[in-house]
């Protein structure tokens, strides 16, 4: 029953044929692509004419600076974004129409990879690289250190989650996407023998590994690399965060990587894991992915709760209340996150004993938070609050995220449970936290951090339509599936019978179309700030009045981040310093030791993108020779030893007069 | 650590000075050794899915071979003494790259491929007997998840072997350099880690296999 | 043969070496030792196998399970160099941690997917005595 017997392989093409090309009888995918072809021949134009290719290698692809990285990453995300709300639109429109003759205008088949793409897209290729970005962006500079501890590890981790995404993209044209939802629980093994599930299984295989080897980096970068003086009790809480997050990556996503390894084994070699027969068990792939399920959700909010609390404490002109219990909180929520998992699957017969013991469990992983958000309310009280729009997306979240987890803490029940899995119920909690936890992170943290890396602040206006757009809309879009699903409507199914639900739905689909807007407005909002950046300059590079070290360097900073190394004495680093007058040193300047770029990372990350080509549609002497050439790339690289430079003092002294100039002429 | 700080803050009354910055150019502590433990750790999670894998699937014959009909202890227990050995030539190789030895160095580690060869070869012997059998890793989840968590170890120490091999052309080329000696250290805790892991291999999965 | 100090001979100013030599120190006393360790606590689980001495299955587990958590942690100290000091205490922390998730992963694995088999494939009987690990049984 393995996959590998069906079709007749070609011995270079295996099952790549003119019929995996969906032309044909797909509209809407070929009208994609054509869309696409042409974006990109413009976008390839553009950088040809104005002889970008040059820098683009040399400045922004091989470049090993975390902070190049970290904006990558964060291109990477928004355009991702696009891409996985775009299957929003699309499936709301869908069901908004779909009820009793009419079958709408997405057949079932269609329809379930767009679910599925919707979802992997926006966990792991705009969630993650969103939340990695800005870890990856902030994390050196909150420390005061130059880069992080392995720089080309972290250009390669970049290299290797966009070869993810290249693949999640390429199913798009090339054969078709998964059908088993984000999770892969509903088609296991050897029953479904289309490309599907092995874009899925490689795009997630790739994507992981960078993942996996940035939580390392991370984790290493903050134990060893802060500047004197930083105790852990004197990081900045978003620091915090990042180490608690790249510990629960290092800690869960080898567990994705087994039960992909499984998963991937039964279908290319006949192994009996998840079978029903030859004692498989399906049940054992439910157990093992949620394992690493959990804690990734865990993941993707932690690093948020960071952004918030830095936002609070600068616009609310006040220290974090309550740092102490807010780092225990985090380390708790670390810890509890990899105790809840089965709330995932409470209907699938583990009896009383286990469903009481996991919704305990994940009743208690509420109360951290719940501490959190108090911390929160408690340092905007009596603070001097400006509601600028990192503190409206703040807000925002702490109403939205409030409700979400209350949701969740009814679902933890497992009687409730009972009724509301994979409900619409469920959809909107999950959605109400994401949305309301992580995505309002991303914004409040780009509207805040945008200066900083780009040295201009974000236009207001556009921004606050954005916000409320996404606002009203997201509550529009969801609160109608709560609804639904208190009445028993199920998940992932793409036409109805019953009439009346149909109001619900279209509202729904308002909801969505607002979000539309809002998102529209960001990027309104992107391109009128560049057009009027002069006018929105940041100067200073502390353009909020900041309290950690990322405000002390210029914006956007020097590739080697501080002049001279900060030294420590409080929390809040950077206000500290400016409360007691500290003045910014002239002379000294000292040549600075920087590791050098590369183009290793984005060679590897390709030859294994070709490789997992390869995997799917059984080329399996390309994957072969990819593979060999994966390693002997890999073993190449290590024959390098010569991966830094000195920047000459001139150069500092330079670049910190010119900083000097304009502190002059602006302040 | 002795640095000279500038002193850049200027006192306004009842605020003291502090220093606010280094002088000097940072020296943090190299993390390659941290990362790779760290790293490790990772491997040992992946590790741990596959025995819990094990652990579920490891009964379920499928009506076809069980663990007491296949495995032969007394191989098992020649793989086991030619990759303990393995570590201790590898801890001999470290004691020589102590002493700055080149040549001892490369002695030892060479020492150390021939018994993780011995240790392969004889693995994939194993392998193609079961497979020769009708016991490959489709008969059964049983067999399924014996053939992957043993491959995987396998797998491991195949990647050491082509890792100790660059390292010493590496070595042979450039010498006891610092960075070298980052390897072979990430490499030591490789090979004694994947010694480790096998101990589980052996008492969980052979062992008590065939109890 | 005595312990020797790693020669810290390298005085170039490769900003990635400082003054720490990568790593713990090893010597040959340790090495043997752990070496005759692992050794002992290896040959005395195969024979209690292959002589078949313990009668009592469960016995037999826990005895294993005790002799591998024991080599394991020989290794940990005598190769591995495991100890508190190193990295910063950052090594044992890690490890600590690890081995927390490893247990809960592999523990918690094996108690949810042993009640639900149990629950959910009622008619199948058992071929082995219930132990901590799941039932497995194919399907006819």
């Amino acid at each position: 029953m393995s996959s590998e017997t069906l079709s007749p392989s070609h011995w270079a093409l295996g099952r790549l044929s003119w019929d995996a090309v969906p032309m044909a009888h797909e509209p809407i995918v070929l009208a994609t692509f054509i869309a696409v072809v042409l974006g990109g021949l413009v976008v390839l134009a553009g950088i040809t004419k104005f002889r970008l290719w040059g820098p683009l290698w040399r400045d922004w692809i091989c470049s090993i600076d975390h902070k190049r990285i970290g904006i990558m990453y964060m291109i990477l995300g928004l355009v991702m974004l696009l891409r996985g709300f775009a299957d929003a639109v699309m499936m709301r429109l869908q069901q908004a129409m779909a009820f009793g003759d009419n079958m709408g205008y997405l057949p079932p088949h269609h329809y379930d990879q767009i679910f599925t793409a919707h979802g992997v897209i926006m966990i792991f290729f705009v969630a993650m690289p969103l939340v990695t970005g800005l870890m990856n962006y902030l994390v050196p500079l909150q420390i005061g250190a130059r880069d992080v501890s392995f720089p080309f590890l972290n250009n390669f981790s970049f290299w290797m989650t966009t070869a993810g995404a290249v693949l999640v993209m390429v199913s798009l044209f090339l054969g078709e996407f998964s059908t088993s939802g984000w999770l892969a629980l509903s088609n296991l093994g050897a029953q479904s023998p289309s490309t599907g599930l092995d874009y899925y299984i490689w795009a997630l295989q790739i994507a992981g590994v960078g993942t996996t080897l940035s939580g390392i980096n991370l984790i290493v970068t903050i134990i060893k690399m802060r500047a004197p003086g930083m105790s852990l009790m004197k990081m900045p809480v978003f620091t915090w965060t990042a180490l608690c997050t790249n510990a629960l990556i290092v800690a869960s996503f080898p567990v994705l990587t087994a039960a992909l390894v499984l998963m991937s084994l039964d279908r290319y070699v006949g192994t009996n894991f998840f079978t029903n027969e030859l004692g498989g068990n399906p049940m054992l792939y439910v157990n093992l992915i949620w394992i690493w399920g959990h804690p990734e959700v865990y993941i993707l909010v932690l690093p948020a709760f960071g952004v918030f609390s830095e936002v609070v404490a600068t616009f609310s002109k006040k220290r974090l209340f309550g740092y102490t219990s807010m780092v225990y909180a985090t380390v708790c929520i670390t810890i509890l996150s990899y105790l809840v998992w089965l709330h995932h699957f409470f209907t699938m017969g583990s009896g009383a004993s286990v469903n009481t013991f996991f919704g305990i469990t994940t009743m208690i992983i509420s109360i951290p938070t719940g501490a959190k958000i108090f911390n929160w309310l408690f340092t905007m009280y009596k603070g001097r609050i400006r509601f600028e729009l990192p503190m409206m997306w703040t807000v925002a979240f702490m109403v939205t995220f409030a409700i979400g987890g209350m949701t969740g803490v009814l679902l933890a029940v497992p009687p409730a449970d009972f009724v509301l899995h994979n409900s619409l119920f469920l959809i909107a909690h999950f959605h109400n936290v994401i949305i309301g936890g992580v995505v309002f992170a991303m914004f409040a943290g780009i509207n805040y951090w945008y200066p900083k890396a780009f040295g201009y602040k974000l236009d207001r206006t556009w921004g606050v339509r954005s916000f409320w757009l996404w606002l009203v809309g997201f509550w529009v879009a969801f609160t109608p599936l709560y609804v639904l699903g208190l009445m028993g409507v199920t998940r992932r199914a793409n036409h109805f019978e019953d009439q009346s639900l149909q109001i619900w739905f279209v509202i729904a689909a308002i909801g969505a179309a607002m979000i539309a807007a809002g998102i529209g407005c960001f990027l309104i909002q992107l391109v009128v700030s560049f057009l009027k950046r002069e006018q929105l300059r940041d100067w200073t590079g502390d353009p909020w009045d900041g309290r950690t070290l990322e405000w002390a360097t210029s914006s956007p900073p020097p590739n080697y981040n501080f002049a001279f190394t900060p030294v420590v004495h409080e929390i809040d680093a950077w206000w500290d310093m400016k409360k007691h007058g500290y003045k910014r040193p002239l002379a000294g300047f000292q040549p600075i030791h920087m590791p050098a770029n590369t183009g290793a990372g984005v060679v590897i990350s390709g030859l294994s993108l070709v490789f997992g080509f390869a995997l799917i549609w059984h080329m399996w002497l390309l994957a072969g020779v990819s593979f060999a050439a994966v390693v002997l790339a890999a073993i190449i690289h290590t024959f390098n030893y010569k991966r830094d430079f000195y920047i000459p003092a001139s150069e500092v002294i330079s670049t910190e007069e010119a900083r000097t100039l304009h502190l002059a002429r602006h302040v | 650590m002795s640095d000279i700080r500038i002193h850049a803050g200027a006192a306004a009354g009842a605020l003291a000075p502090r220093e606010y910055h280094l002088a000097h150019e940072p020296h943090p502590e190299n993390g390659t050794a941290l990362g790779f433990w760290l790293y490790l750790m990772s491997d040992c999670l992946i590790f741990a899915a596959l025995f819990a894998t094990y652990g579920v699937l490891g009964r379920s014959y499928a009506a076809g071979p069980t663990g007491a009909q296949l495995f032969d202890l007394t191989l098992v227990a020649i793989n086991t003494a030619f990759l303990l050995l393995s570590s201790i030539t590898f801890g001999f190789a470290m004691l020589r790259k102590q002493l700055g030895d080149v040549k001892g160095t490369l002695l030892w580690l060479a020492v150390t491929g021939v018994f993780g060869l011995c240790f392969l070869g004889l693995e994939l012997y194993e392998f193609s007997h079961l497979l020769h059998e009708g016991a490959g890793p489709q008969r059964s989840a049983f067999l399924s998840a014996f053939f992957t968590l043993v491959g995987t170890h396998g797998l491991h120490v195949t990647f050491g072997l082509i890792w100790l091999v660059v390292l010493m052309v590496q070595i042979g080329k450039h010498g006891l350099i610092p960075e070298n000696n980052r390897r072979l250290m990430c490499l030591s805790m490789f090979w004694h880690f994947l010694d480790v892991v096998w101990i589980g291999v052996f008492t969980f999965v052979y062992l008590m296999g065939v109890l | 043969m005595s312990a020797q100090h790693a020669t810290h001979a390298h005085d170039a100013h490769g900003h990635d070496d400082h003054h720490h030599d990568a790593g713990p120190h090893s010597t040959f006393s340790g090495y043997v030792t752990g070496f005759v360790l692992s050794v002992i606590l290896t040959a005395i689980p195969f024979w209690l196998v292959m002589a078949k001495v313990i009668a009592d299955r469960n016995t037999a587990v826990l005895v294993l399970g005790g002799f591998a958590v024991i080599q394991i942690l020989v290794h940990m100290v005598f190769f591995l160099h495991m100890n508190g000091k190193i990295e910063g205490g950052w090594t044992l922390l890690s490890t600590i941690f690890t081995v927390v998730f490893v247990a809960i992963a592999i523990a918690g694995t094996l108690w949810v997917m042993f009640h639900m088999n149990a629950n959910m494939m009622p008619e199948h009987p058992t071929p082995t005595p219930p132990t901590h690990e799941a039932p497995g049984h194919s399907t006819p």
